[in-house]
């Protein structure tokens, strides 16, 4: 089966800033792919681009086999879109707006929305303008998921959900996930991905940094792992592939990365372990380490500012 | 009150390109036209010819204001001013002081200010401030205006006086409708809804000699009469009306909640009927309130200057002067001509919403709206259109309501019940013109969006045009506004070629305006 969404050197520049900057992105179909940047990486203005909103200047982008600039229309109804920053008509009522997007985008499935609006514990007749952020929110989300979109597109969705909801969310998610259907996750609520993604790509001005299973991204990163050992584990300082070890009362602790991680257990082993800890990098840590480096001048060349 | 300087500050920071824009463009209309009187009455003859045309004209009553020193050049300067320069100060006021309350609120910043050391009325007082010291300037530059001419200092200094507390005097109407609606656009519309009728009121008064203008706040800036009889207490109803209402807006917004109007919301519908499923649908239910406000607001301007048509043939009977003049002129029937006027004043309005209506477009787009509508199984195309049929239809709802009012009023007091029907069709030959200053919208919005407003500059020039057409500007100049080019019926005899013209332009600037909008960026 194609790719639901192929991207390819995509660049954008809105005046000097260069939004997107040779995007590289490719999301299976039947996949949630998750896609985490900091503001102002680019998630939106991607999403933007394959919704047909803006025209890129370069690259090529496919979704669903077509030209989302040329077919904007014909591809729409294929798809949902929950934008990050939810605005809606305030003279409308919650229930007329999702009424509208739905029929819109061609048409409604009445029993979904309403176990949805029951779901989110909406109220469909209050005035858009009298919504909290957070209802707002839910608007777009019953919108988007009482379709039969075979692709989500989630720009941040859960901002200003409570936890409660965001629960809510992540078993609709997970249910379009096992009928097959397709999502991009935008978002920067780490957890969220996580527990949702397949795949994951991280975003960072303009550019993806890094992609692939969360497997795929932690085999590429190191391994936090803290020991206590009988003899001084003074040759770790030397060994290729340790950073930030620290040392105090006998135990040790530092960063090791995966490949290194045989070598430095063996070692570590011949000086007779007392205890040992070790954990794999959390999401949070990989996006960490991705762009942490700002605070560690030398790590990467200089980016060209905007 | 606690950091109004602050505020004030903050105030005038943000309009530090908006408010000199305001305060010169009054002014320099003004500046404009007092020129234009300079060189077009220099002669006593000249002057006298004016007095007698202008003043016994309840058209040119109804629209100008009482007639005062018309034989001398003040009072021509304050009768071809000072409309332009009262509703343009006022207008400066009423935008200025919703802008820094009501939409302030809106838009959720107010919480943030007042989260700080900033008092219940700040942003109240210092809108206030700011739109009293705005009017004070414009006062001021439309008194140097009327200064270059030969005129007393003392009716100078009391005609810049009328205008600045014209525009003080709304500042607080528009500081008492910011506390009525929770949204800006309904306060804006409260406050045009007063100046309207404050308008009607005077020019009614006005042309009766009545007690009606006596009850207008444009009526008092009007009645101090600066190169007759100069008096400065009809201004002292000015500032305690002025008070009064900043008093009760004081009081209101110590009665509400940050962000609530008086009015409550009530729950509405928990699903959309059929039709608001279309990109029609949607634009019509958005629009829907603006026609028929629009419509009302339109008919009864229309119908009051109908109601005149007796006066003003009565006028004519008792004046062989005037009829000499029309006759010599070549516009046989005083009463055709009037309401030809009438017709041309209540389209030029009406086009405001031709122009306000193409301009929801950009206001979907800028708010984010647009793009869940695009991200649906609708097209560019197919949602423009949807926004331009609205503003066709209703246009068309509005200019027919021009027609239909001023046929009624006229109809009635001339005893004439056929006059409905000709007027609806007088009225209709002005559509074309309408629709090309919405379709000038269009084009900027496809092609400029940021742009988009510029559209208003459109109206405010055929305004002009329209309005002191008489000052005679260059050919090029007048040839810029579509209302030259319509007929002025029932004056003048219908001619298809200009109107064709027009709906061919109509049709070639939306169809570019397409053009622009598929190519472009969303947002």
């Amino acid at each position: 089966m194609s790719a639901a969404i192929s991207v390819s050197d995509l660049v954008k520049t809105f005046g000097a800033t260069r939004a997107l900057d040779g995007l590289e992105l490719e999301v299976a179909t039947g996949e949630v792919h998750g896609f985490l940047g900091p503001n102002g990486a680019g998630k939106s203005t991607t999403i933007r681009v394959l919704l047909g909103l803006l025209r890129p200047d370069s690259g090529t982008a496919r979704l669903l086999g077509g030209d989302p600039w040329r077919d904007a229309a014909k591809l729409h109804r294929r798809l949902a879109y929950v934008p990050g920053d939810v605005n809606l008509w305030p003279s409308l009522t919650g229930g007329e707006v999702i009424d509208l997007l739905s029929r819109l985008r061609g048409g409604l499935d009445t029993a979904r929305r309403a176990e949805l609006l029951e779901r989110f514990d909406l109220d469909p007749t209050k005035k858009a303008r009298s919504y909290s952020k957070g209802n707002r929110q839910k608007v777009a989300l019953v919108a988007a998921l009482a379709s039969n979109a075979e692709l989500l597109l989630l720009d941040e969705p859960t901002s200003g959900l409570d936890p409660l909801m965001e629960a809510v969310f992540q078993d609709c998610i997970r249910e379009l996930k096992a009928q097959g259907r397709t999502a991009l996750l935008s978002s920067h609520i780490l957890a969220e991905a996580e527990a949702l993604s397949d795949r994951l790509s991280i975003i960072r001005n303009g550019r993806i940094v890094q992609t692939g299973t969360l497997a795929d991204l932690r085999h590429l990163t190191r391994t936090t792992v803290v020991a206590e050992t009988e003899q001084h584990a003074d040759r770790l300082e030397a060994m290729p592939g340790v950073a930030n070890l620290s040392a105090l009362d006998g135990r040790v602790s530092f960063d090791v990365d995966t490949d290194n991680l045989d070598d430095v257990m063996a070692y570590l082993a011949g000086l007779r372990i007392r205890s040992l800890t070790s954990h794999p990098p959390t999401l949070e840590e990989l996006f960490l380490r991705q762009y942490g480096d700002e605070l560690e001048p030398g790590h990467e060349q200089v980016e060209v500012r905007s | 009150m606690t950091g109004t300087t602050s505020l004030l500050r903050l105030v005038l920071r943000r309009d530090r390109v908006r408010l000199p824009v305001w305060v010169l463009a009054v002014v320099a209309l003004v500046y404009a036209s007092v020129e234009a009187v300079a060189n077009t009455y220099a002669t006593p003859q000249e002057i006298h010819g004016y007095a007698s045309t202008m003043g016994s004209s309840p058209a040119a009553v109804a629209m100008a204001g009482p007639p005062v020193a018309l034989d001398t050049v003040g009072g021509i300067a304050v009768n071809e001013t000072g409309v332009s320069a009262l509703v343009g100060v006022a207008l400066m006021t009423i935008f200025l002081v919703v802008r820094h309350t009501r939409a302030e609120e809106e838009e959720g910043r107010t919480e943030v200010l007042r989260s700080t050391v900033v008092g219940r009325h700040a942003p109240m007082a210092a809108a206030l401030l700011e739109s009293v010291a705005a009017s004070v300037l414009v006062g001021a530059g439309v008194a140097l205006s009327v200064a270059t001419l030969d005129v007393p200092a003392g009716g100078v200094l009391l005609y810049g006086a009328a205008v600045a507390c014209m525009g003080i005097v709304f500042a607080g109407v528009a500081a008492v409708t910011a506390q009525l609606t929770a949204h800006a656009r309904g306060a804006t519309g409260l406050s045009l809804t007063v100046l309207a009728i404050s308008f009607l009121l005077r020019a009614v008064g006005d042309v009766q000699g009545s007690w009606l203008s006596w009850v207008s706040p444009m009526g008092w800036s009007q009645q101090v009469t600066a190169f007759g009889e100069p008096r400065w207490w009809p201004l002292a109803f000015s500032l305690v009306l002025t008070a009064l209402a900043i008093a009760a807006a004081v009081a209101l917004a110590g009665r509400r909640d940050l962000g609530a109007g008086i009015v409550a919301a009530r729950p509405g519908p928990a699903g959309a009927v059929p039709r608001l499923g279309t990109p029609v649908g949607l634009a019509w239910r958005l629009q829907r309130g603006s026609v028929l406000g629009w419509t009302v607001g339109i008919f009864l301007g229309s119908a009051a200057f109908g109601s005149f048509s007796r006066e003003v043939s009565s006028m004519v009977e008792s004046n062989p002067e005037l009829a000499d003049f029309f006759a010599q002129s070549g516009q046989a029937d005083l009463v055709e001509s009037f309401l030809s006027s009438a017709l041309l004043i209540m389209n030029l309005i009406g086009a405001g919403f031709a122009i306000s209506s193409a301009l929801r477009l950009r206001a979907e787009e800028t708010s984010g709206r647009l793009e869940p509508v695009l991200a649906t199984g609708v097209s560019r195309g197919r949602w423009l259109l949807g926004g331009l049929l609205v503003t066709l239809a209703g246009s068309l709802i509005v200019v027919a309501a021009a027609g239909l009012g001023t046929g009624l009023a006229h109809g009635i007091v001339t005893d004439d019940p056929d006059a409905v029907v000709r007027m609806l069709g007088y009225s209709l030959v002005y559509l074309p013109a309408v629709l090309v200053l919405a379709a000038v919208t269009v084009l900027l919005f496809g092609w400029v969006p940021r742009l988009a407003a510029v559209a208003w500059v459109t109206l405010a020039i055929s305004f002009v045009i329209g309005y002191l057409g008489q000052l005679g500007f260059p050919a090029w100049f007048e040839n810029l506004s579509p209302f030259t080019h319509t007929p002025a019926v029932p004056v003048s005899t219908v001619t298809v070629a200009p109107l064709a013209t027009m709906t061919v332009v109509v049709v070639l600037a939306c169809a570019l305006g397409l053009v622009g909008f598929r190519r472009r960026d969303i947002g």
